[in-house]
């Protein structure tokens, strides 16, 4: 082995997927026994990158050297047997499977005697394996109840697990994707302390991350990606968090929107009075969750993702559904009091809800708020379809749904400019434009309005956000859920936080983005 | 733009491409049979469509396909896979039946709206209870719709047997309906059953397209079946949706029942139908689930069914079995269809995943 | 009496048996995540092809072997269809049961210039006993197989969480081939004790639909073998009760409707898909491939 100081090099790695380069010419040198983050906006092509090192791709050019030694993987099998790990952003674990039996899959320790058998059929020692196991998370200091199954696991332990996983495995580089995304503070802490742990031990660890300050407290070096090449390369001390913002944006960014002057309250647009939801024989994914708002007012509810928001969303858009008259798969039955625009609403169903001046932009817009197979007029259609100006006795009028969405086309700027585009065609800003256009075309009067701006590049962003002022200056209620502090800090004119199904507080305009964070994380 | 006016014609030439693939392995088989495969093929030809009476026969066949084929293609837009057509035009036509035995003093042209109505709420009621167990009790109804196949099979059998019997013959058949129920058969393919029931099946298929085209529930349920959650959000009612999809589907199978005992048979038969309901399948796949193209695509299959008859009497070890296989070929080769176009692009670009 | 419930025993296992054969192939392939709706043409393939070469070999094991590598053949034609080509494993599992269907009238017009059945087989050449000790070894061996041994691990994680398995450097292609060809045998081998252990000939539809109870019991036992094995037993049971029932005259209710009793299976299917009585959750990767 050569003595590199080096555990991972890229040399000018391009790659590219039909006429989109997703990676041009990167280059990076990770060091040994550090921590790397490799940082970008959303679509800079990080994951790719990762996925060559990793072996899931393999480069068009460019060269990969782990120790010195010149590489070229033909699958992760090989990248796994050179000592590197990833944790992917959406953990590889299979719920209902042990966390032991997540742990050894592929790398099963046999039981002796039977190696006559080939290797498929040869029976798994997980005595074996729990011994190499409980060595490991003593040296590591990594708390995992092995023979529990996945599912009942938190997500904070499910990471652990993945880390061990890797750990086992004997990997020198730890890669991580987006390993924050899911975490409270408080459980980011303890993972940012075991991180540091590894590094001491010797380990490479590179993180893959858009959060600026973590990359400034954690890591040593860094590379910025912006569409597919490097744009920087360099150790972290003595960088600031507008800087690594402008690297990575490419350009002046303002991250706080304008504000307009609040409009006078009107009435109450929205009440919740002790809502519970829960199935039987669970902790509630709700919890006595009380809020009352008015007409021309923001109201933000900030949290980490999965304490509760898609549960409220979901039982804001129909309530029906969970208050007693839901039947089937669904056994998540809803409690307390809800009220919209002065009517008492357990009973609606969503079609009902929207009639009454409700709309909804829901958090995931592929899955939720679009038809990606079909035009930005049946697009434009959906939820409007029963309004009379596109229904005529039952039969749809064609004309007026294109006129309506060739205004709104113009009006929101959504790109291409012609009705008959398919919706996955379009960018994730027009996208999302597009279900916004859809949603205020109705002038609701609550506006609930979930990750608006999520996986949106930064000029949609200010364009989002402009128009749910303006909605809030004639008078609209907005309820925004945002995973985004900066998002909600912008907006909202009141902030409740929302952690492990409950409200843990509420602030007003202009509160310490430090006291809220420790409210995410469930501190007071 | 111009790619978008060009993709509905792509997207129906391609099944059709991959048909007609289908056909000439199925049809190329007969070459292990010591028979010349093109031979075959024109035997087919000839057999289904040499004579008034042949082409006439082929029509037969193939309008309980288009309603099969309708009764496939209508769930598969609310996004669901409707196998249970074989039970639901079994109900259907056991319905047909019962009306025609138990109240034979209906007049003419009462008695085809009575056996209409019949045929069609029988079917919904067993497409019907697939849709609710689906809607309402998350079972999947591809397992439910082979269960109720199954039951529906057994119970015409113990009515058709036990309740209405034949009374002038020994054979597994109901009694005769009465005769104000039976349909004229059109003088123009000599005596082939052809009859009302086939204008009655392109009409039902002209409907389906209408209602999916230009109607508000129409958009309602193909965005169910595009994507539910969307519709889910948008405030349609996709449980109904699912339900409706799936009793209309069975009504249309249905109606099966009228083509077979108003129109041919004047009575239930057992085991009168060679799967139609199971050819509905590749009818309507191969047609994309288009209601029109549907009627195109049972044309096709009705052409096989028939031209294969022939099959026994003009080659030597040949039998009309090979309708069976030939089917198949073609379901595998449309089914497999899409993978030729993952083939191409798996080297270009994978699929790229959307977080958000 | 005594001898009433033995005989009714017997019976039950005998007819259980292409049945565990047919579900434990099912579950294999399900488990893995490929739904398997062509059990039915499997098995029928199966029953075509073990009734021809035992005919011609006078062996019944090489029979059953051969009505096993029979449905090999067609579930590696439903692998090409459903694992690279990436068909709906609906649609291609019911053209498969087409094909099955069309097959043996075929051959056999080919081999013995009649359609749809075969010659009989002596006596000497049918199996008396020896299927039905392997049907019930199965399910323990295939219960063996997934909880202790690697391969068997690979599988369920190929059904439940197949990109675990390819980012611990298992190939889950390749997993889903043997799984699905393994179905294959076992259906074919299902296939083939109809017709060279319960009868002496494969006769047209002879399965009449054992490949979809079959998969009834797999749902109905929550694609797990011990209990698979046992709503095997069950739908055997009811076919030996039915068999047995046919025909008898019982007071106030004259003759019993022997269609009653050949629904049930299906019956008790749909109550438990509905949920009313547990439920049973599906490999979480079923279906896509």
């Amino acid at each position: 082995m050569s003595n590199t100081p080096y555990a991972v090099e890229m040399r000018g790695v391009t790659k590219a997927f039909g006429s989109l380069v997703a990676n041009e010419s990167v280059s990076f040198s990770v060091r040994t026994g550090t921590i790397f983050a490799l940082v970008g906006e959303n679509g800079a092509g990080k994951s790719t990158c990762m996925n060559l090192l990793y072996g899931l791709f393999q480069p068009d050019s460019g060269t990969i050297h782990i120790r010195g030694e010149q590489r070229a993987w033909r699958s992760p099998r090989e990248a796994i047997r050179a000592g590197l790990g990833m944790v992917h952003q959406h953990f590889m674990l299979a719920g209902p499977h042990s966390g032991l039996d997540n742990i050894i899959l592929g790398d099963e320790p046999e039981h002796k005697g039977w190696s006559f058998l080939p290797r498929w059929a040869r029976p798994i020692s997980r005595k074996r394996a729990i011994k190499d196991l409980d060595d490991l998370i003593t040296k590591h200091q990594i708390a995992v109840n092995l023979d529990q199954s996945v599912d009942v696991m938190p997500v904070g332990v499910q990471q652990r697990l993945e880390i061990l996983k890797l750990l086992y495995r004997n990997a020198g580089i730890l890669i991580l994707d987006e390993p924050t995304a899911v975490l409270t503070p408080h459980e980011n802490e303890a993972f940012f302390a075991s991180l540091h742990h590894l590094k001491e031990q010797g380990k490479t660890i590179i993180i893959i991350t858009h959060k600026l300050r973590e990359v400034l407290s954690h890591a040593d070096d860094l590379a910025v990606l912006r569409a597919g090449r490097v744009v920087a390369t360099r150790p972290t001390a003595g960088l600031t968090e507008q800087e690594l913002a402008e690297l990575m944006v490419g350009r002046a960014v303002q991250l706080i929107a304008e504000v307009p002057p609040a409009p006078a309250l009107g009435p109450v647009a929205l009440s919740c009075q002790n809502l519970s939801l829960s199935s039987r024989g669970s902790k509630p994914r709700l919890n006595n969750i009380s809020f009352t708002m008015r007409a021309g007012e923001i109201v933000g509810i900030a949290g980490v993702e999965g304490n509760g928001q898609s549960e409220l969303l979901e039982l804001l858009a129909d309530p029906r559904f969970y208050f007693g008259h839901g039947e089937g798969r669904h056994r998540l039955t809803a409690s307390g009091n809800l009220s919209v625009l002065g009517h008492d609403v357990r009973s609606w169903s969503a079609a009902r809800l929207r009639d009454q001046g409700v709309s909804m932009v829901p958090e995931d817009r592929h899955r939720q708020g679009l038809l990606l197979d079909q035009d930005l007029t049946q697009n434009f259609l959906l939820g409007l379809a029963q309004e009379p100006q596109f229904n005529h006795f039952g039969w749809i009028r064609a004309k007026a749904a294109t006129r309506a969405v060739t205004e709104a086309i113009t009006e929101f700027d959504i790109r291409p400019k012609t009705p008959s585009a398919l919706a996955k065609g379009l960018s994730g800003g027009n996208q999302q434009k597009l279900v916004i256009a859809r949603e205020l075309a109705r002038q609701p009067k609550l506006l609930i309005c979930a990750q608006p701006t999520r996986g949106v590049d930064v000029g949609a962003i200010e364009f989002i956000h402009q128009r749910l002022l303006e909605a809030r200056s004639r008078g609209m209620a907005v309820l925004l859920i945002s995973s985004s502090l900066e998002e909600v800090l912008a907006l909202s004119d009141r902030i409740l936080v929302m952690y492990e199904g409950h409200f843990i507080g509420e602030c007003e305009r202009g509160v310490d983005e430090a006291h809220l964070g420790r409210l995410m994380g469930g501190g007071s | 733009m111009s790619s978008n006016l060009k993709q509905p014609l792509v997207a129906a030439l391609r099944p059709a491409l991959a048909a007609l693939i289908g056909l000439s392995l199925g049809v190329a088989l007969t070459a292990f049979a010591g028979e010349n495969p093109w031979q075959v093929f024109m035997v087919i030809l000839r057999g289904a469509l040499g004579t008034p009476y042949d082409a006439g026969m082929t029509l037969f066949y193939a309008t309980p396909l288009i309603l099969t084929g309708l009764a496939v293609a209508l769930p598969y837009r609310a996004g669901l896979f409707n196998i249970g057509a074989e039970g639901q035009l079994l109900m259907g036509a056991l319905a047909v039946a019962v009306v025609g035995v138990l109240l034979p003093t209906v007049s003419a042209p009462m008695s085809l709206l009575v056996s209409v109505l019949a045929a069609f709420a029988a079917g919904a009621l067993w497409g019907g209870i697939a849709g609710w167990l689906r809607a309402y009790r998350g079972s999947h109804e591809v397992i439910t719709t082979i269960m109720l196949n199954f039951i529906a099979a057994g119970l015409t059998s113990w009515v058709v047997l036990a309740l209405i019997p034949s009374q002038d013959s020994q054979n597994p058949e109901s009694a005769r309906i009465s005769a104000n129920y039976m349909l004229e058969h059109f003088s123009a393919f000599s005596s082939a059953p052809v009859t009302w029931a086939l204008p009655l099946a392109v009409v039902t298929a002209l409907l389906v397209w209408l209602f999916l085209r230009f109607t508000v529930r129409g958009y309602e349920l193909k965005a169910t079946g595009l994507s539910i959650d969307a519709a889910r959000f948008a405030g349609i009612n996709v449980r109904f949706m699912q339900m409706l999809a799936m009793a209309l589907g069975g009504g249309i199978a249905g109606l099966v029942g009228i083509a077979e005992v108003c129109g041919n048979s004047s009575r239930f038969r057992l085991g009168f139908s060679p799967d139609y309901g199971f050819i509905g399948i590749p009818v309507a796949l191969m047609a994309r689930a288009h209601p029109l193209g549907a009627v195109a695509s049972a044309l096709l299959f009705a052409v096989l069914q028939k031209g294969t008859a022939e099959l026994d009497l003009e080659t030597t070890y040949v039998t009309r079995d090979l309708a069976a296989i030939i089917q198949a070929m073609v379901v595998l080769a449309v089914a497999a269809e899409g993978g030729f176009t993952w083939l191409k692009w798996r080297r270009a670009k994978p699929e790229v995943k959307n977080h958000a | 009496m005594l001898e009433y419930l033995l005989d009714l025993a017997a019976a039950t296992l005998r007819l259980s048996t292409p049945l565990i054969f047919a579900a434990m192939g099912g579950l294999i392939s399900e488990r893995s995540g490929v739904i398997n709706i062509a059990l039915e043409g499997k098995m029928v393939v199966g029953a075509f092809a073990a009734a021809v070469i035992t005919l011609s070999t006078g062996s019944p094991w090489v029979g059953l072997i051969g009505g096993g590598l029979a449905g090999v053949l067609l579930a590696a034609l439903y692998g090409v269809a459903v694992l690279p080509l990436k068909a709906n494993q609906i649609v291609a599992g019911t053209g498969i049961n087409m094909l099955a269907f069309g097959i043996p009238p075929f051959v056999a017009k080919i081999l013995y210039d009649v359609t749809g059945s075969t010659p009989a087989i002596s006596l000497a050449e049918r199996f008396s006993v020896a299927p039905m000790f392997l049907a019930v070894l199965l399910p323990l061996v295939i219960w063996s197989f997934l909880s202790h041994t690697r391969g068997g691990l690979w599988l369920q994680f190929a059904g439940e969480h197949p990109a675990a398995l390819a980012a611990a450097g298992v190939t889950v292609r390749r997993i889903r081939w043997a799984s699905v060809l393994t179905a294959g045998f076992l259906a074919g081998v299902g296939g083939a004790t109809l017709s060279i252990f319960l009868s002496s000939a494969y006769s047209r539809n002879m399965t009449s639909g054992r490949g979809f109870i079959a998969l009834a019991a797999l749902i109905l036992g929550k694609w797990r073998p011990v209990p698979v094995l046992f709503a095997c037993l069950f739908f055997g049971l009811a076919d030996a009760v039915q068999m047995r029932l046919q025909g008898i005259q019982m007071d106030g209710f004259g003759k019993v409707p022997v269609q009653f009793i050949q629904i049930l299976p299906y019956m008790i299917t749909i109550v438990v898909l509905a949920g009313f009585v547990g439920r049973s959750r599906a490999p979480r990767a079923l279906g896509n491939s």
